[in-house]
């Protein structure tokens, strides 16, 4: 069989499903949950924790808006590499729409982030 | 009780493609002792119960890679798995998944061996060397970074173990990737070049998804896993840093 | 005429599927990948939410008040035991993909690596509370 020597693109979406592998398994669980039980329940964390003026506060100043940014698209980029493999490993082969559920989309949650954190952060 | 009145059944995967549309199960009673290993228990059927059956064998002690196969469901080495681990269970046996059927329990390595020469799996040496200047001396140290991948028996185990290679055969595989790996840590050789283009291609490295069953059910503990993963991140660098060092690195 | 003698080799391929169901190492490895779905859904979550902010108080109250809900808290509970499982097997999987390394001339255990990584994310999620409690609570 002979081998296809084209240079593969894969190195791109590997570093990027790799970092937000580490971040969603180093600050994953406790984000949610933080933001998904913890304080909705006011358990550990009072109810108003996540008001509009501590949390548009955070994404304003530089590092908050960094850490929202990463974890948002990195998260994303991640699931969706993943994802794509996935749906190879059950034989489920798409091609075009595949690719685009599980590359496209991040690409737009990153633009709609970026988005987001801008008009916060020019308000 | 002695042990000529204990057996075991045998369940093999047959295929003779001149009479069977599709491989077939064959069962056998096979005498069992403490001692026997699979292998000897094909042996027993080709000896005495059906000489038909074909399979690959040759040093019964796991060094030289020819009796793999698919033991209950697992790829082993037949002279390697004992009965006595079995028994009395019943034993199945089938050709190495994701090979090709050849007979029986014979597969087609042609792939495999396709790859590995495409791999150029000896020393490249920077510039050839004198006799004038004695051997390469190599420490314990630089020693160490290779010899764990240089005890690959070439048994394929792994490639029965690995989901990636089972759904694209095009696939370099983690053994000869393991193989590639070891000449590339050797310091005697600088052939990383050369290699490199086999890695970074749509068939290397980044087929795999870190499954990692193939250094599961290595015999000789290579961890093939552990070369491909190291090599993303080989080729990860060379892919970006091609633009600032056009030609490569040399090592 | 010549015709080819046939070698009546004719090699049978058996078929991939269903093959993540033929053992435990396989089903437990598509477990883990499936986990993936868990980050994306949150992900997706945090991006509501951050589009929410961008819009006012008004629709950032109204973000909060969904994750009140209790399809949301089981939703929460359910990607925590997932995104949990994904830090465990990260960390687990993680020695394998990574080149030896020398502490003192010896190399770092397979075990040890993988306890670091762990304790790194006990730490990390630590502070993260300790932050948001100090700072906001």
């Amino acid at each position: 069989m002979k081998i296809n020597m084209k240079r593969s693109n894969a190195p791109v979406f590997w570093l990027l499903f790799g970092a937000g592998g580490m971040l969603s398994a180093l600050v994953g669980p406790m984000l949610v949950f933080i933001t998904g039980i913890a304080v909705p329940l006011g358990l550990l964390l009072p109810k108003d924790t996540l008001s509009y003026q501590h949390v548009l506060a955070f994404a304003h100043s530089w590092i908050g808006g960094l850490f929202l940014f990463a974890v948002v698209m990195l998260f994303f980029w991640h699931s969706g590499h993943r994802i794509f493999h996935s749906l190879h490993d059950l034989g489920i082969h798409t091609g075009v729409v595949a690719k685009f559920f599980c590359y496209g989309l991040p690409l737009i949650a990153t633009l709609a982030t970026v988005y987001a954190l801008v008009s916060i952060k020019y308000s | 009780m002695t042990n000529t009145e204990n057996t075991i059944m045998l369940d093999v995967l047959r295929y003779r493609p001149e009479q069977d549309a599709k491989p077939l199960l064959q069962t056998h009673c096979v005498p069992f002792s403490e001692d026997m290993s699979v292998l000897q228990g094909l042996q027993y059927i080709k000896d005495y119960l059906d000489g038909t059956l074909s399979f690959r064998w040759s040093c019964r002690m796991a060094i030289c890679g020819s009796c793999g196969m698919m033991i209950n469901g697992k790829p082993r080495l037949a002279c390697k798995t004992f009965l006595r681990d079995i028994y009395p269970g019943r034993l199945r046996v089938e050709a190495l998944a994701h090979f090709p059927i050849e007979r029986d329990l014979v597969i087609v390595m042609d792939d495999f061996i396709e790859k590995l020469e495409s791999i150029k799996p000896y020393i490249i040496e920077k510039q050839p060397r004198l006799l004038s200047q004695g051997e390469y001396l190599q420490t314990p140290a630089e020693r160490d970074l290779y010899e764990q991948f240089s005890s690959c028996i070439n048994c394929m185990l792994c490639y029965a173990a690995c989901p990636q290679y089972g759904l694209n055969p095009r696939f370099l595989g983690p053994g000869i990737i393991a193989l590639l790996h070891r000449y590339n840590l050797d310091s005697r050789d600088s052939g990383d070049d050369q290699r490199m283009p086999l890695v970074n291609s749509e068939d290397g490295v980044f087929n795999c998804t870190a499954v990692g069953y193939c250094s599961e059910v290595c015999p000789k503990l290579v961890a093939p896993a552990n070369a491909v993963n190291v090599n993303k991140a080989n080729s990860a660098k060379d892919y970006f840093l091609r633009f600032v060092m056009p030609g490569g690195g040399e090592k | 005429m010549t015709s080819p003698v046939s070698s009546g080799r004719r090699p049978y391929m058996r078929p991939m599927q269903g093959w993540w169901r033929r053992n435990t190492f396989y089903l437990e490895y598509m477990i883990h990948e499936a986990t993936a779905l868990f980050v994306a859904a949150y992900a997706l979550v945090l991006l509501v939410g951050l589009v929410r902010l961008s819009q006012g108080q008004a629709a950032w109250d109204g973000w909060l008040q969904a994750l009140r809900s209790p399809l949301s808290i089981v939703f929460h509970v359910i990607t925590l035991v997932a995104i949990s499982y994904h830090t465990w097997t990260w960390f687990n999987i993680m020695p394998r993909t990574l080149p030896p390394i020398l502490l003192k001339g010896k190399r770092l255990s397979e075990a040890a690596i993988t306890h670091s990584g762990l304790a790194a994310a006990v730490i990390v999620s630590l502070i993260l509370l300790g932050l948001v409690w100090s700072l906001w609570a």
